[in-house]
This record gives C-alpha cells, sequence and structure tokens, in this order.
C-alpha cells in the first residue's frame, strides 16, 4: 500500500512530522518500507496559458503558440493534438532541467521556441506523451508547476501483513493514525447522487455464500474521452497507480481512498441481465489483460446470459470492457466473501489491487457509500446521468459482526504485566470496538464487536495483541522465563554428530553446506539406480530432485573449486538426504549422512613435504578416523558401487547389536565419472550413514600390560590376490591374546619376487598378560603363525 | 723430600741460585704452548712434557734433593707453584677448548627458524555451523533441548497444524517448493514444534535448528536456508517471557547489550505476533548499507503461540500459553562475521570456508 502524505493528512492530521508519523506507522505493525519525494526533480517549469496557436509556417502538425507565463507571452512551438488557445498546460522556460533533459530556446524548421509546453511523460507526472498536460483553469499563469500541485509531498509505502486488509485504503491508514494519536479522523462528504434516470438492470445473486451483496447502478452518457483532471491523476501516481481512462480512474480512486473495488462494464455489451454464480465445467474467459482463461468450478462469476463477462473480485472480462466508444455504463460495487476469493488470483496468475482486497476482507457495510462517492466522481469528470442504486442481496450471507470476549485475567496473563483498566477501554474504544465491561464467570472481562472492517479479530488473544499494539509493545517489560529444570540425559553409546564433524576438521576436511536439490543427471552419475525425489515446481531443472547422497553437491562444490584454480581440496558436509521416492512418512524418509571428497596434493604445498598425490590409502585414513569416532568393529571389503572405481573402492560394514550392517562406502571415483565430470584429476570420495557412524562402542578400562614385550618381524611372500585383512587375521588367530599389536611395516612388489606375489612386512608385537614370555615360547608361537600361513596362503619366508 | 739433607748433595747441574731462573723459564714456556694450543690433543702433549713423569717440572722438582738443605724448602714451593700454575692454564684452556668445539658444532646444527612449520593442516568448521553451534550452546545453557525434525514434510505439519488451512490466504507468505509425491519441503522449522508438542506435553524449551527451503532466489534469498525456531510452552507464560528470552538471546549472541525493539505483526500460528528488529551490529545504530540506513535489523519474528496451534497438538490453551520464534541462521551468521554477500555461503569456495578455521 503506497499513498501520498499530503493526501492522508486531509483525512487525518497529527502533530507528528513524517518520521514520527512513519514510526508511529511502524511501530504498530503497519510497516513503513519506504517514503520517496513526490516531485519528479523537474525545476524551472511554471503554468502556462496558451493565448493563441497559430499553424506553423512550414509544417502542417506543428503550432507556433503564444504562451503567458506570467510575466509576459512567449513563443513555443509545439506539436500536441491538444493544444489550443485557452488551455494551461506545462510551461518549460529556456533554462529549466526536466528528468533527463535541460530546455534551451530551439529553433525548430525555422521559428525559434521559447522553452517548450510539456505532457505529463516529460515531466515523469504519468505515462501520457500524447499530448500537453492540461492543468485547472484555477491554477495561475506563472505559478511554480510544482507549487500548484502540492509537489511538496511524500510517498509512503507501507509493508502490510495478510491480516491488516482494513489498511489498504486511505480511510483505513487514517482510521489507524487517529487512534494511534487519539485525534478525529474526517472522511471527505459523499452526499449521495440522486437519480436522474430510472434505468435498472437486472441482477440476481445465484451464488449468496460467494457474494453476499451486489450493489449496481447504470449511468448513461458518460464521456470516456475527456481527460482525467490532474490531482485524480496525480493521487494515481503517488499511490503507484498508472492513469488510463477516466472510468478506470475513478474506480482506482474510490479502490484507494476507501478500500473498495469497482469494477464498471460496458452495459451495451452485457445481453439482459447480470448473474452471480460459480462456474461451470468448460467456461473459459478472455480476461481484460488478453489472457484466455480455462474457469475451474470453485471460481465466482458475473455472468450475462451469454455467458462469463467477468471474474467475480479479480479481473473484467474482454467482452465486456469499457473502451473509447462506451457511452453507457453498468456499475459493480460489491462485498464478495474473502473464501470466494481465496486463492482464485493466485490460482489463475491474475493477482489484482481488487483481489488482494476482497482476499483479506472488505467491509461489508461500505458499498453505498463507495458507490456515491464514484458516480459523483465519475460525472464530474466523464459526464453522464445515473440511475437509481439497486441493492441486491443474499442477506443470509452477510458476515455477523463477531462478539469477542477479553477476560482481564487472560489479559494478564497472557501480556506478563498489568495494562490498567482505563486504559483498555480507551484502546478499545479509539478502534470502534464499543467495549462493554462486563462480571464473567472467570472475573472481570470486556465484551467488543468487532467493527466490519475488521476480519482480523476472533478470539480473545487478538484483543490482548490489540492492547499491546497501541499500548505499545516496546512499553512492555522483559523476565527471564522461569521454568522447572530437570536434568539432562545424555545416552552413553550415542556420539552426536557434530563430533563426526570435528573428526574431519581434524583431518583437515573444510565443512560444505550445499543445496539439497540437484541436478537428476548428478544423482545417476553419482548414486545409479536411485530414485530420487521429484520436485513439482523447482527453481531450475539443476535443483530439481532432492539428493539422495551428499556426492552430487560435493562434486559441485569441488568444482566451483577447481574452476578457481583450488587444486588441493578437502570439502566434507553433514546433512540429511532422501534416498527414496517412497511417499513413506516425513519422519522415515530422511536419513542423516556425512559425506567427503578429495583431491590434489597429499600435503599443502611446503619446503618439507612431497608433492605426491593422495591416493585410495589417504583417504582410507581419513575414514579410519571418522571410524575411530565411534570406535564399533568394522569390516572392509570391495564395493560394488558403480560410481566407484572398482579395483580402489571399498565399502564398510559395522558390527554393531544387530550384526554387521552396511555403512557407507568410500574410493575413487570411477574413471568413467571423473571424465564425465570432467574432473581432469583423480577424485575421492567417501560417504556413511551418520547415524551408524554415531553408535559408540562403550570404552571401558583394560589393563595396561606390565610384562616385557618382545618384537618379531617376518617378511613373508604371498599371492597378490592374498589381502592384508585376510593375513593380519590369520595371525590373530593363532596368536590370540599375546598378540598386543600387529602391524604391516612393508609392502612390496617387483625386483625380486615373482610378479604374480607381493611381499608382506609383519611387525608381531607379543606380550603375555600375565607372566614374561620365554625365548621358547616366542620361537613356537611364531612357528605356529608361519605353519598357519603357509597352510592358509601358501606363503614363505622371503 | 728433604731428609738427606741440604748440603750433603750439592747440586750438579746447577749452582746455589741457578734454579730460579729456570723454574720462571720453563714455566713461561710452558704457559705460552698452553695458550697457543689449538686443540685437546696438543693440551694433553703439553701436559706430559712439562708435568708428566719425565716432565721438565717434574725433572726439576727430582732435582732439588741436590741442593743445600737450607734452599730445599724454597725452591721446591717454587716448582710446585710453577706446576700449579701450568695445570690451571692447561684445565682452563681444556674447558675453552671444548666450549669453542661445541659452539662450532651447534652453529653447524643452526636451522632457519623461520621456515614454516611441518603440519598437516586443518580444516574448518563452515561459518552457519559454528553459528548454529553458538546459538545452540546460549540456549542449552536456559535450559532448552536442541531437537530436529525431517526437511520433507507433510502438509499438515508445515501449514495446517500451524492455524494454516488449505487456502489459508497467508499459505502465500511463504513461496513453497512442493514435491511430485504432495510432500513439501519444510518453509520453516515449525513443523518440528508441532511434532515435539504431539510427541509430549508441558513443560516444553526446545530450540530446533535446521535447513529449510523457500522458492526464491535473488542477491538477499536462497531457496535453502538455515532456520532456528524456539518454543517455550508451560503454565503462566506471557508476553513479557517473551521479550525476556529474544532480548536475552539477541544480546548474548552478539555479546554485546543491543537495543532491541518489538513491532506487532502478523504470523497465522501466533497471537500475538511480533517482528523484532536489533540495533544495527555494523553501525551501531547510525545507519550504514547493512541497514539500509535505518540503524535496525530485522532479526526475527515471534508470538504467543495461537491457542489453535496448542489445542490441534493436544495442548490446553487454558491452562498452558507459551511464546515461539523463529530466525534465519544464516544472516545472523553473516552479521556476525561480517559477510556482506549471501551467495557467498553456499558457493564453498575452500578459500571463503578456510577463513572460519
Amino acid at each position: 500500500m503506497r499513498f501520498s502524505e499530503r493526501w492522508l493528512r486531509e483525512w487525518v492530521d497529527p502533530p507528528v512530522d513524517t518520521d514520527g508519523l512513519c514510526e508511529q506507522l511502524t511501530g504498530a505493525g503497519l510497516e513503513v518500507d519506504g517514503v520517496a519525494p513526490a516531485h519528479p526533480g523537474f525545476e524551472g517549469v511554471v503554468v502556462g496559458t496558451v493565448l493563441r496557436s497559430e499553424t506553423h509556417p512550414t509544417s502542417g502538425h506543428l503550432r507556433v503558440c503564444a504562451v503567458e507565463d506570467g510575466v509576459g507571452t512567449v513563443a513555443v512551438v509545439c506539436g500536441a493534438p491538444n493544444v489550443r488557445p485557452g488551455v494551461k498546460a506545462p510551461l518549460a522556460r529556456v533554462g529549466a532541467r526536466l528528468p533527463g533533459m535541460a530546455v534551451g530556446a530551439r529553433e525548430i524548421q525555422g521559428v525559434v521556441s521559447d522553452g517548450m509546453l510539456c505532457s505529463a511523460a516529460e515531466l515523469d507526472l504519468g505515462d501520457d506523451g500524447d499530448g500537453i498536460l492540461e492543468l485547472p483553469d484555477a491554477f495561475a499563469p506563472g505559478e511554480e508547476l510544482g507549487g500548484a500541485l502540492g509537489l511538496a509531498d511524500r510517498c509512503i509505502e507501507l509493508d502490510l501483513t495478510p491480516n491488516r486488509g482494513d489498511c489498504l485504503s486511505l480511510r483505513g491508514v487514517a482510521r489507524e493514525v487517529g487512534v494511534l494519536n487519539d485525534v478525529a479522523v474526517r472522511a471527505p462528504d459523499c452526499p449521495a447522487v440522486a437519480p436522474t434516470i430510472d434505468d435498472v438492470f437486472p441482477v440476481e445473486i445465484a451464488a449468496g455464500e460467494g457474494c453476499p451483496r451486489y450493489l449496481s447502478r447504470v449511468i448513461r452518457g458518460v464521456d470516456t474521452g475527456r481527460p482525467t483532471p490532474v490531482w485524480l491523476r496525480e493521487r494515481l501516481r503517488r499511490s503507484g497507480l498508472r492513469s488510463i481512462d477516466p472510468v478506470v480512474d475513478v474506480t482506482n480512486y474510490v479502490l484507494l481512498e476507501l478500500g473498495q473495488p469497482m469494477h464498471a462494464f460496458d452495459l451495451d455489451r452485457l445481453e439482459n441481465r447480470v448473474v452471480v454464480r460459480w462456474a461451470r465445467p468448460g467456461e473459459s474467459l478472455a480476461m481484460l489483460d488478453g489472457r484466455e482463461v480455462a474457469l475451474e468450478p470453485d471460481t465466482l462469476l458475473i455472468t450475462d446470459d451469454r455467458g462469463p463477462v467477468g471474474m467475480a473480485g479479480v479481473m473484467g472480462g474482454a467482452n465486456s470492457a469499457v473502451g473509447p466508444d462506451t457511452r453507457n455504463i453498468f456499475m459493480e460495487c460489491a462485498y464478495f466473501s474473502p473464501e470466494a476469493i481465496h486463492g482464485t488470483a493466485r490460482r489463475y496468475g491474475l493477482q489484482t489491487d481488487a483481489s488482494q482486497r476482497y482476499e483479506r476482507g472488505v467491509d461489508y457495510t461500505l458499498q453505498e457509500a463507495a458507490m456515491e462517492r464514484a458516480i459523483a466522481l465519475l460525472i464530474e469528470v466523464a459526464g453522464g446521468e445515473a440511475g437509481p442504486v439497486a441493492v441486491t442481496e443474499s442477506r443470509p450471507h452477510l458476515p455477523a459482526r463477531r462478539t469477542v470476549r477479553l477476560r482481564r485475567r487472560r489479559l494478564d496473563l497472557l501480556v506478563g504485566e498489568v495494562v490498567p483498566d482505563g486504559e483498555v477501554d480507551r484502546i478499545f474504544e479509539r478502534l470502534e470496538f464499543a467495549p462493554r465491561r462486563e462480571a464473567g464467570e472467570d472475573g472481570p472481562e470486556w465484551r467488543i464487536t468487532a467493527p466490519p472492517h475488521r476480519f482480523d479479530i476472533a478470539i480473545e488473544e487478538d484483543l490482548v495483541e490489540e492492547v499491546c499494539r497501541i499500548h505499545g509493545y516496546n512499553r512492555i517489560g522483559r523476565d527471564d522465563p522461569a521454568a522447572a529444570l530437570p536434568l539432562r540425559k545424555i545416552p552413553r553409546d550415542i556420539v552426536p554428530p557434530a563430533r563426526l564433524a570435528d573428526a574431519l576438521v581434524a583431518a583437515g576436511y573444510r565443512e560444505a553446506i550445499t543445496y539439497s536439490f540437484v541436478e537428476p543427471g548428478l544423482v545417476e552419475l553419482l548414486a545409479p539406480g536411485a530414485e530420487p525425489v521429484r520436485i513439482a515446481n523447482p527453481m531450475s531443472v539443476d535443483q530439481s530432485v532432492m539428493r539422495t547422497s551428499l556426492l552430487p553437491g560435493l562434486v559441485g562444490a569441488l568444482r566451483t573449486n577447481l574452476a578457481r584454480q583450488q587444486n588441493r581440496v578437502r570439502l566434507f558436509e553433514l546433512g540429511q538426504c532422501f534416498p527414496e521416492a517412497s511417499g513413506a512418512a516425513p519422519e522415515a524418509s530422511m536419513v542423516l549422512r556425512v559425506g567427503g571428497i578429495a583431491c590434489g596434493p597429499r600435503f599443502p604445498e611446503s619446503w618439507a613435504t612431497a608433492t605426491d598425490g593422495i591416493d585410495f590409502h589417504d583417504v582410507k585414513g581419513d575414514v579410519e578416523r571418522l571410524l575411530d569416532v565411534g570406535g564399533l568393529a568394522y569390516r572392509i571389503a570391495r564395493s560394488a558401487d558403480r560410481a566407484l572405481h572398482p579395483g580402489q573402492s571399498a565399502a564398510v560394514f559395522l558390527h554393531d547389536r544387530e550384526g554387521d550392517r552396511e555403512a557407507g562406502r568410500f574410493g575413487r571415483l570411477h574413471p568413467e565419472v571423473e571424465s564425465a565430470l570432467d574432473l581432469g584429476v583423480p577424485v575421492f570420495a567417501f560417504e556413511f550413514d551418520a547415524d551408524a557412524l554415531g553408535v559408540g562402542r562403550a570404552r571401558t578400562h583394560r589393563p595396561v600390560p606390565r610384562f616385557p614385550r618382545v618384537r618379531r618381524d617376518l617378511a613373508i611372500v604371498v599371492d597378490r590376490a592374498v589381502s592384508a585383512a585376510e593375513v593380519e587375521s590369520a595371525v590373530r588367530s593363532v596368536l590370540g591374546d599375546i598378540l598386543s599389536s600387529f602391524t604391516l611395516f612393508d609392502v612390496y612388489q617387483g625386483k625380486s619376487i615373482d610378479s604374480n606375489e607381493k611381499s608382506l612386512g609383519l611387525g608381531l608385537t607379543l606380550q603375555h598378560p600375565s607372566r614374561t614370555l620365554a625365548d621358547d615360547d616366542i620361537t613356537r608361537h611364531v612357528d605356529m603363525t608361519l605353519r598357519r600361513l603357509k597352510a592358509d596362503f601358501g606363503a614363505r619366508l622371503r | 723430600m728433604d731428609r738427606r739433607g741440604p748440603g750433603r748433595h750439592a747440586p750438579q747441574d746447577s749452582g746455589p741460585g741457578g734454579h730460579a731462573p729456570k723454574v720462571d723459564d720453563i714455566r713461561t714456556r710452558a704457559l705460552a704452548e698452553v695458550a697457543a694450543a689449538g686443540d685437546a690433543r696438543t693440551l694433553d702433549e703439553i701436559r706430559v712434557r712439562f708435568l708428566g713423569r719425565r716432565g721438565d717440572l717434574t725433572g726439576l722438582l727430582k732435582s732439588v734433593g741436590k741442593l743445600p738443605a737450607d734452599e730445599r724448602p724454597a725452591a721446591g714451593a717454587d716448582i710446585n707453584a710453577a706446576k700449579r700454575a701450568v695445570e690451571l692454564a692447561i684445565d682452563r684452556r681444556g674447558a675453552e677448548l671444548s666450549q669453542e668445539q661445541l659452539a662450532r658444532a651447534l652453529e653447524e646444527e643452526a636451522l632457519d627458524v623461520t621456515l614454516p612449520g611441518r603440519r598437516q593442516d586443518v580444516g574448518s568448521l563452515h561459518p552457519v555451523t559454528q553459528t548454529l553451534r553458538r546459538i545452540e550452546e546460549i540456549f542449552v545453557g536456559a535450559g532448552y533441548e536442541v531437537v530436529t525434525g525431517p526437511e520433507i514434510e507433510d502438509d499438515y505439519h508445515n501449514f495446517e497444524a500451524l492455524n494454516l488451512p488449505a487456502n489459508h490466504p497467508a499459505r502465500a507468505m511463504w513461496d513453497t517448493f512442493y514435491l511430485e509425491d504432495g510432500h513439501v519441503l519444510r518453509t520453516h522449522t515449525s513443523p518440528v514444534q508441532v511434532r515435539v508438542m504431539e510427541r509430549m506435553g508441558p513443560p516444553i524449551r526446545i530450540i530446533c535448528p535446521g535447513r529449510v527451503y523457500r522458492r526464491d532466489s535473488d542477491l538477499t534469498h536462497t531457496p535453502m536456508f538455515h532456520q532456528v525456531e524456539g518454543l517455550v510452552v508451560d503454565e503462566g507464560i506471557g508476553f513479557t517471557d517473551l521479550k525476556g528470552a529474544v532480548v536475552g538471546f539477541v544480546q548474548r549472541f552478539y555479546d554485546r547489550e543491543t537495543e532491541v525493539r518489538f513491532r506487532p505483526s502478523y504470523f497465522p500460528f501466533t497471537e500475538p505476533s511480533a517482528e523484532v528488529d536489533a540495533q544495527c551490529v555494523h553501525c551501531g545504530g547510525a545507519g550504514c548499507r547493512v541497514c539500509g540506513y535505518t540503524g535496525w535489523l530485522e532479526v526475527m519474528g515471534c508470538g504467543m503461540v495461537h491457542p489453535n496451534v496448542l489445542s490441534m497438538s493436544g495442548i490446553d490453551p487454558e491452562r498452558y500459553t507459551g511464546f515461539a520464534f523463529g530466525f534465519g541462521a544464516d544472516r545472523l551468521a553473516m552479521l556476525y562475521y561480517g559477510v556482506d554477500d549471501l551467495r557467498l555461503l553456499f558457493e564453498n569456495d575452500q578459500r571463503f570456508l578456510q577463513q572460519f578455521a
């Protein structure tokens, strides 16, 4: 809602300046979004009177005018069609500055023009550039145009919340300002326009629940070619509306002033009668803005005997629109119920000033006054003869005034402190709530009746808000809310996900936050086979499915960094993923995941470190750190993930109470994936179910061994296919408790051993929990180990 | 040593008065050589030559017996003094030499201490995560519990249970992402409140941090952002409690006595409702680009929980009242860390992320 401050002050003029007024409005919940000067910024423009107008000696469509400028007479060349002797118009004197141009004496086809007569468009006072802006006769020649038009004014823009439809008019804002300052509001006088003709056009309401009241009036002999007076145009302009034609300008003016939307039909284009009814299957309507709309059955329509002529409360149809040839008008001024208009405009993409007001609720007692105001203005502007006002009503459907109670006790509880009775009385009186104090069952209370312009007063809490609002939110004190504080439960075996993030930070990863919606192609590439949840109205195809995995987002972030010359990347993310489009309950459809991505050199570049790129085992080390957070035992096996390199990827199985459960995967991206993504470097990734990793092993103490330990190193040769894990597990099963640690200190393939074989260096640390191991004990155990390795893997000592 | 007595054997190689010059001579020579010695080995040779069993001074001492008895004590004392002087000089020189050697060795081991240390780099938490952790810490300290919920929601929890029935015009306040299966991406974290109220009765004191989604993207909006919702439901909760909690939080978060103002506003799930402005943390209220020259920053929406919301979740609004608040954590993070472009938060440029390590 945008309005002119001067216009408001005609209604209500509190002793506060513009800043103070804006502060009051914002403080009362009508947020001031901006204040802009009404003056477009021209200089040196005065009121001019055209005295004579003669045809230009060489150009047929130009005229040479003698213009009185208050000081004398100047000659001005003008091409406007409406320039004529006697007309008053803005005169930009030589030296004037207009938006975007400076005015000088200029020779136009042989005649010198000492200034120029201006159109509204040239002054930034409107769109109209077809002719000069005609000014009222009352304006004195030579008067500064800015002063004559009252341009020392400001346009105030309000950002209104949806509950305050009552403030979508000057009348509503004025009422609010009156309440806040406790000063009187002066509504303009709208005397009834006595009918001068008897014409009425029949109206029927066939959808009373949607249209409880419908006022109509016939006006004959209107001249829609006349210009809208400049004062009215200016008020529209300062409220952000364009001037269209006198009929539309008048209905828009009433909409702004009183908050009542109206619509004018061309009477001669209506067939027989007007019926307000719901749409029928298959109906359609060509709208005023040129769009053809297929109507849905719950759309409220204005129709005649041929079919729809307008979408009620939203927009008129093209078939009944007022045009330049219109002479006779059927004026509509109705109350449509908010429920009937809700969603209609949005569904058809036709948000209008009318629908905005009807959706929020228009005062259902306002129609008579609005009709009189509009007709008086219309006749003043465009002439014509008005018939009597016809009122068609479906009385049972008119809203009832609501009575709401506010208990003193409840007010005190919800506010937290006491607002005195007298102040509450005054607040309600000023708001036109007609308060009565009563002794209720629950102690003293107020009973109020909501005025017809307030659609947001239904329950006790609404009244509490009104009291707080007018009393002032900022005058209310502050307390620390008291509460019983039972001690928190902290499960022993759950590791909060934040600890996983901390572990990755310690391992050098930076946390990324990527969008939860991703490109379907990336999902297919990085999480093949998933059926992602699709968004019905995505911002773009790139963001059209919900991630089933963190990898698409992380790959996106990786590419951003690579494109910005960051060649060593370590990123991780912790967030919800949505694995299946199952239609399941929301809580079952999500899983918390932690994932990471890495590429580039192992170490940041430095004098002290090598520049090798990372490999599978670097990432595995990071994964191991992550697994150590919870500390459950796990098993690592080759992974069959199609997005990963088949020989350099693995799946991790955690042993928890329920058994052996796959918790995630890691490894190098499949080279085909790398090249499809145009990554250009080997990229390693990992992704785990964060809740699975968050199950912690209960840490309990084991005695630190006190007896001496002995280390024995074995270099064995085995087939290349034998995995380290198999060897370790065989060694552990032979040595049991006395193996205090197992290290694989060397892996070698190459010269001096067969190409199908590899050499492993095993470091065995032996330590007996309760005695010192004797030499023969040790020898026996090592021999047993070697025999087992030989039996299982054909291992031999190197 | 002097038992033979003086005069019994006259000195053979020196007459009376010949001893003293000889001692002085040897001593001078020895001291000179000690001073000139460049290493421990030379010093050892010197020690042997002068003080050893056949050393010059030792030999001289042996010859004292040949002196007349009355001269012997003085001559012996002279020679012993010379021996001590030479021994002392050798020890000193030895210590000097070993100090010099150590100094040379240390000099050789000296490093360029200005070279950077050898380290594995440490990563960083996203500034929004750090902001959320700070927020959680503040509330947890006051007995709030941190609760999270699903980001894909049903219409009931995201709208209806929050007093937003189908076709309610206020639904237009949120540009909603709809999923093809009929669910929505939650437009706020308020549905978590509903889930908590359904699950447990009052007293309730929770905050619900998480991602939310709105179909809006420009310089100051991203289609995904982070919100923190707070809910307190108990007996006797009033607007003053709401103000205390909100002002307290804003001041703790920025760690200063920021001025806070409340403006009436509208949310379908609270009544009364308020919008909260904090004095601009950038300019301190003087007006700047960050606050649009108003001196104020909108920081959150809040209000007293609407009785319909309480009763829909099975809580008696006559007995219990409550307040709720909700704010965008990304915006707080930007203000807290001085980030001036929202888009930086989700680009994930490592050079940006690493600044918050």
